[in-house]
């Protein structure tokens, strides 16, 4: 017969202040362990949305970002021409030359102290727009072709000076309104500045465009129009589906965020280990003449090793609820930072993931675990006559 | 003397659960090191950075070229000794996980700018003689095996195609603060080999380094540089070299908080263990402390008795972490020369560690001894376990 949880339940309740503290310290533990987590994760669900697997990105032959590359006119117009390019309803080409460029701008704050960063001025063509349907003008118009107007993301907006509605930006030699402010949901995209190509080139003094973005006629036709890019001659040019390209861009930083999570967790639960350990040692130690009165009750060593490892797995449950409950208010959180990859800004929520919640919780009842398998084996291995003899 | 003994030996009166405790403490001790490390190497760049060069670069953003013909506008500016310049270059050794520095300079400018960089005459005139040519760290040329002579190939991302390259020299650093795993080549062989294949992107500089005469002209001299350029097609920006290497840290500044912010974490965590070990001890010793009351000691000598067994913990644990911070820094810089070329153990962080240890043993021995004060003598010495 095995004991009863409630056994188990009530003696964590009786010493409710070294419960609470054994508890803090796996929960803090999680809570760590689950946010590193879900910071990568939210990286990564921003750059993935942000591109649609039937756009294909046409950047050149070796360069890891459009910010990189360049694509001349003449390249340009051969692309232009793949059979594979979608035909929208008016019988135009689903493809837009577009250029990718970096300005730095400086961030809200005071005057003096607030930092600057690079933020991504995209030159766009009127085909950009039906190529990207998650932006959407929120404030304000969208910007003539032609003029010196652009429209900026609302992660932008919120976050840098000079860059609301109305505002001007002053570069190559001119002054660039701000007529409209766009969201694009949660992805990259809020994190650009887009103007008229034409109007950017020439603003930057660029005589190449630095990608070409295209829609695919059928999504099945990629590797078809990769092959006829990649093998022409006259080309030095690489294809990659969007979603492909935006994913390649967030694959350094999230690699970095999951080992700086990972090694830092790892390191932060031995101590949460310990914790266990030493509040599961006092759990036996004090109990000594219990284990043996349920001993001689007819309970068995191996009752006595389960009841011991339940109390401990309730010490790492417990941890771990409470750890996910406060990491799930970090989804509120958005934060703003330079992506290594591709040098420039990017804002991004914090994202809690199916697989982050088990991983977490089956993190936080490892520990548990590990605390606990020692002390219950000390615990069940006590002679009934000694454990019996102890005051 | 007599104090001290009683603190010890209540200390390791429970000697599982003391040397838990310490276990604990030294790793949350390495842990919060190795954190606060992280950070300090994160900003080595700005520590290393000298007073008297400036950084002048493209005003819209750093991707952004220069004109070559700025050099000798710049070289006119008043307080201007020295002017270098380079490009970032971008290259990729075999595979992008093997990432270095790479640029481009003017090198015999730059090297007389940067006399932290220490090179061999011999090596140094092979270097300026060979075209191809390229200087590399130390720790850099260890890592790979490069030996002078061998040629090595970098694949271009900003400028496209594989170039080859002859190392020439390897330098060290003046001190320990010097980051040794850059990669130096000519910039002539760049700008040489762009103006046959894309000839609109030669004759452009990323950056001038620009040296002063004195440091307490920099700012004039940087405001002077601007102004030379103001409302022409390539404004520039002049920042110390300081400033310009703080920028580059700022944009990644929600990284370098969230590593602070945790770093301080691991201290809570290790705090919660180290109270519940006072918290069991004090519980487990109620009957000494009332028989100690009934012989008339006061709430001073209990606090005393039990703020000190706290500290023997903690310090014992804390000296334990910080005298394995040295193997283990050993080890942590070389594993992660990639990300921190300059992993250095410094004396402020091993004070922190102390004042964290302090402050962990008084934060944790503050509710035990509450408890231990406020308990009624007849309740202390009735009560078992």
């Amino acid at each position: 017969m095995a004991v009863p949880i409630s056994y188990s339940f009530h003696n964590l309740w009786k010493r409710r202040l070294t419960t609470i503290l054994t508890v803090s310290g796996m929960a803090l533990v999680v809570f760590v362990f689950a946010a590193v987590l879900m910071m990568a994760a939210g990286l990564q669900k921003t750059l993935v949305e942000t591109g649609s697997s039937d756009n294909v990105v046409i950047v050149r032959k070796g360069s890891t970002s459009e910010v990189m590359s360049g694509i001349e006119r003449n390249s340009a117009s051969i692309v232009e021409m793949l059979p594979q390019v979608a035909i929208d309803a008016e019988g135009l080409r689903l493809v837009a030359k577009e250029s990718v460029v970096l300005i730095a701008l400086q961030k809200r704050g005071a005057e003096k102290t607030a930092s600057h960063s690079n933020v991504v001025v995209r030159g766009v063509q009127l085909q950009s727009l039906p190529l990207r349907p998650q932006v959407k003008i929120v404030a304000g118009r969208m910007f003539r072709m032609g003029s010196s107007e652009v429209i900026v993301g609302n992660s932008i907006a919120k976050g840098f000076q000079g860059v609301g509605l109305q505002g001007t930006l002053n570069w190559g030699m001119r002054a660039w309104t701000v007529v409209g402010i766009f969201d694009a949901g949660n992805t990259g995209f809020s994190s650009e500045i887009w103007g008229d190509v034409d109007q950017v080139m020439q603003a930057f003094r660029r005589a190449v465009y630095s990608s070409l973005i295209f829609k695919l006629q059928n999504p099945d036709d990629f590797s078809a129009a990769k092959t006829s890019l990649e093998s022409d001659p006259r080309l030095t040019l690489e294809a990659k589906r969007e979603t492909r390209y935006y994913l390649d861009q967030s694959e350094m930083m999230a690699k970095f965020l999951r080992i700086l999570g990972m090694s830092l967790t790892i390191i932060f639960s031995i101590g949460a280990i310990i914790g266990a350990m030493i509040t599961m040692y006092s759990a036996v130690a004090n109990r000594t003449a219990e284990i043996g009165t349920l001993r001689a009750l007819g309970f068995r060593r191996r009752n006595i090793l389960i009841a011991f490892l339940v109390e401990s797995l309730l010490l790492g449950f417990i941890g771990g609820c409470v750890g996910l409950f406060f990491a799930s208010f970090m989804q509120f959180i958005t934060i703003s930072t330079v992506n290594f990859q591709t040098f420039s800004e990017l804002a991004f929520k914090f994202t809690l993931t199916r697989g982050i919640f088990l991983e977490s919780m089956f993190f936080a009842l490892i520990m548990g675990l590990t605390g606990g398998v020692l002390p219950a084996l000390r615990a069940s291995r006590l002679k009934i006559v000694d454990a019996l003899r102890a005051v | 003397m007599m104090l001290l003994k009683i603190l010890f030996r209540n200390a390791f009166h429970n000697k599982l659960r003391s040397g838990l405790t310490i276990l604990g403490i030294a790793v949350a001790i390495l842990a919060f090191w190795l954190l606060r490390t992280v950070i300090n190497s994160w900003y080595s760049g700005v520590e290393a950075a000298s007073t008297t060069r400036l950084v002048t670069r493209n005003a819209i953003s750093i991707i952004f070229t220069l004109p070559i013909s700025y050099q000798e506008k710049i070289r006119q500016v008043e307080g201007v000794k020295i002017v270098s310049y380079g490009n970032w270059f971008g290259g990729i050794y075999i595979d992008e996980k093997n990432f270095f520095a790479n640029f481009c300079v003017e090198p015999r400018t730059y090297f007389e700018l940067y006399p932290e960089f220490v090179l061999d005459p011999l090596q140094k005139k092979a270097f300026l003689a060979d075209r191809k040519g390229f200087v590399a760290g130390r720790k850099l040329a260890a890592k790979y095996g490069w030996k002078p002579g061998d040629t090595v190939t970098l694949k271009g991302t900003i400028y496209p195609g594989n170039w080859d390259f002859v190392l020439r020299g390897i330098y060290h650093g003046r001190d320990k603060t010097v980051d040794e795993t850059q990669f130096f080549f000519h910039w002539a062989y760049l700008d040489e080999t762009m103006k046959m294949t894309t000839p609109r992107r030669s004759g452009q500089v990323g950056f001038y380094m620009i040296g002063v005469a004195r440091p307490d002209i920099a700012a004039e001299t940087a405001i002077a540089i601007d102004k030379v350029f103001k409302n022409s097609l390539a404004e520039t920006l002049t920042e110390t070299e300081k400033a310009f290497n703080l920028g580059f840290i700022a944009m990644s500044e929600a990284i370098v908080t969230a590593i602070q912010m945790v770093s301080f974490v691991v201290i809570i965590i290790i705090m919660a263990v180290v109270a519940n070990t006072m918290a069991m001890t004090t519980r487990e010793r109620t009957g000494d402390y009332a028989i100690m009351k009934t012989l008339g000691f006061g709430a001073k000598e209990i606090t005393i008795l039990i703020f000190g067994e706290s500290l023997v913990i903690t310090l014992t644990g804390s000296l334990i972490g910080m005298l394995l911070t040295f193997p283990a820094a050993k080890v942590f810089g070389q594993s992660l020369a990639t990300f921190f070329p300059v992993f250095l153990v410094s004396e402020k962080t091993l004070y922190y560690d102390l004042l964290a240890a302090f402050l962990i043993a008084f934060l944790a021995a503050i509710i035990p001894t509450r408890h231990a004060i406020r308990i009624r003598i007849a309740d202390g010495l009735r009560r078992i376990g």
